[in-house]
């Protein structure tokens, strides 16, 4: 896909987080709108998916396409948007978010049998162990293709994220791509003042990890070169990591830069305040 | 009663450590994971023939389990193995979100359980374990008697689709059952039929109760000894069987009273037909270093203390 077509398509997603965030008057518009680019970049653009007549299919074990793995479960908003926008599953069901008797729960769960989510996260700190697993399986698997996760920058201060970065270079898991949202705020306020992660970047390659900065982690461009960047340093024996550099809240002018909307829906005012910055690209729900 | 004798003792950690060795034979898909005790848990014939379906996790074992569950989304069947302390407690909130809430076809195998690790101390024997497992929803949780029903166990689960927990020790115990044995998930084994009292046991505390049950013989006292060597899904139709005809009930297992065995088996009296129960348990306590007969004596978990008990449930028959 095109640059600005990808563009359009994180309007439109950045729409969907702020209207399901509104519909339930709950869940994490924050952290959700800072990763659009991102997520945006990967499933309409970077990852191998498996298609049938021009669809996307969803099987549990994903074999032959690229995984995802959400670890940072509170951005589901996101996830959810960018899977029923891919066609995984109805978009208007985007509107039973975090309501009684959803698929959409309020973090995501494959308990619930939604299309393309394959692990349950939210409680911090397990997603890329998990998708080491899932690595491991395709390289047993002689199965070539790639596994992503995702992570926020607060959850580094998890002491299993540091268990996985350990594992991850010495069984060599070349085929594994994470991703930190170092958008350097959390519940409590900005990370450097709750717990100071330090550099991320430098912690990592200590570790044994291919590490890449992506200063512009909210610029569509910058994103899917980043991403391709990343593809082609897969096989050569080391994981790698991303340390992507975004804004909480980008796109709402309001929201962004500030820790208050980790977790806060806006009122109907503010909803329609950010609506209008956002074009509604593929027509809302 | 029915006679058992034996010929050999093992422990059960090596009927575990055999039946893997036969898994990684028969199954490609099946792939052992340990957080730095492969000695312990006997897995050195699995890896010496296996080396590309070992995955050594050094002591991490929160990274072990939610791996597991990465693994199975490829199609692997992961055995997740340490000692059971750090594969249960220590990693609930992993078994929970990654494994039982997702669904994942990890087995969980521990090494260690309860206080016959012996001399290591209470950091290192857990009694609460199989309470916190039973309780996640969809969890299979299994305790076999000897080495043979550990190994047919450790076999039958990677047929099984769905999360398990597996639990076994290592204090040395006679070989009682059949080596040809076939073992069903949440089916309860008659050891001895009787008929006034059952004595519902798990683990290697059913060698207890068939000590307890041929002296209770010798005092002119039927027992019934049914093995629950699984806790759950529980065979509350082979519970409610036993006790129609005894009218009364003793629980034996190495465990805390509370949250094991006991309380399952409670539950299913509660609800179906009131009579009275007894517990052989710990009684809600840690344990401590000693040897394992020490221990089983101190801490009450003896077949005299089976017998004691089996009188005190006659006792209290209407």
């Amino acid at each position: 896909m095109e640059i600005e077509q990808l563009e359009k398509v994180a309007a439109q997603v950045r729409r969907d987080i702020v209207r399901m965030v509104h519909g339930c008057q709950s869940g994490h518009p924050g952290g959700s709108l800072g990763c659009t680019d991102l997520l945006v970049a990967l499933y309409f653009e970077r990852m191998k998916l498996n298609e049938k007549d021009g669809k996307v299919v969803f099987e549990m074990d994903g074999a032959g396409e690229d995984l995802f793995f959400l670890s940072n479960g509170h951005i589901s908003p996101l996830l959810y948007s960018v899977l029923a926008r891919r066609g995984y599953f109805p978009v208007p069901e985007l509107a039973t978010f975090r309501k009684l008797n959803s698929r959409l729960q309020g973090h995501p769960t494959p308990h619930e049998h939604l299309e393309g989510i394959r692990i349950a996260s939210g409680s911090l700190g397990q997603g890329m162990s998990v998708a080491i697993g899932a690595a491991l399986a395709k390289k047993l698997n002689n199965d070539t293709s790639l596994v992503y996760v995702l992570m926020g920058d607060g959850e580094q201060q998890e002491g299993q994220v540091w268990e996985a970065a350990t594992f991850a270079p010495h069984h060599k898991v070349d085929n594994l791509i994470a991703v930190v949202d170092l958008n350097g705020q959390q519940i409590d306020g900005p990370t450097a003042k709750v717990m100071d992660n330090r550099d991320l970047g430098a912690k990592y390659a200590a570790f044994g990890w291919e590490v890449m900065e992506v200063e512009e982690g909210n610029d569509m461009a910058s994103v899917v070169k980043a991403l391709y960047e990343a593809k082609s340093k897969a096989g050569h024996a080391k994981p790698i990591m991303i340390i992507l550099h975004t804004g909480m809240g980008y796109g709402v002018d309001f929201m962004m830069g500030s820790h208050k909307w980790h977790g806060v829906a806006p009122n109907d005012e503010q909803l329609a305040a950010a609506l209008a910055q956002l074009e509604e690209s593929m027509g809302d729900y | 009663m029915k006679k058992y004798t034996f010929t050999e003792k093992k422990d059960t950690r090596s009927g575990f450590g055999a039946g893997m060795h036969e898994l990684g034979q028969k199954n490609p898909n099946v792939v052992a994971l340990c957080a730095d005790l492969v000695g312990s848990l006997k897995l050195e014939p699995f890896i010496k023939e296996n080396p590309e379906r070992f995955v050594q996790c050094g002591i991490s074992e929160a990274n072990m389990i939610s791996v597991s569950a990465g693994l199975t989304i490829g199609g692997k069947i992961p055995f997740a193995t340490t000692f059971a302390n750090f594969a249960t407690g220590r990693v609930y909130d992993q078994i929970r979100q990654s494994v039982a809430y997702s669904g994942k076809n990890v087995k969980i195998c521990a090494s260690h359980a309860g206080l016959t690790l012996g001399e290591d101390g209470a950091t290192h024997q857990i009694l609460e374990d199989i309470g916190m497992m039973k309780m996640l929803p969809g969890m299979t949780v299994i305790n076999p008697c000897d080495y043979n029903q550990t190994k047919a166990a450790t076999i039958a689960i990677a047929d099984y689709e769905g999360p398990v927990y597996l639990r076994f020790g290592r204090p040395v115990i006679p070989i009682f059952t059949a080596a040809d044995q076939v073992f069903e998930i949440g089916k309860a084994w008659m050891v001895s039929e009787g008929t006034d009292v059952s004595i519902f046991a798990t683990g290697h505390m059913v060698w207890e109760a068939i000590q307890a049950g041929e002296q209770l013989e010798a005092e002119g006292i039927s027992a019934e000894i049914i093995n629950i060597h699984t806790i759950k899904p529980l065979d509350e139709e082979a519970i409610l069987k036993s006790i129609a005809k005894t009218r009364c009930a003793v629980s034996a297992e190495e465990h805390n009273r509370i949250g094991g065995l006991g309380d399952s088996i409670a539950q299913v009296i509660v609800k179906n037909d009131l009579v009275p129960q007894e517990y052989v348990a710990v009684n809600d306590s840690f344990g401590e270093s000693g040897t394992p007969a020490q221990l089983m004596e101190k801490y009450g978990l003896t077949a005299a203390d089976i017998v004691a008990a089996a009188k005190r449930a006659i006792a209290k028959k209407k």
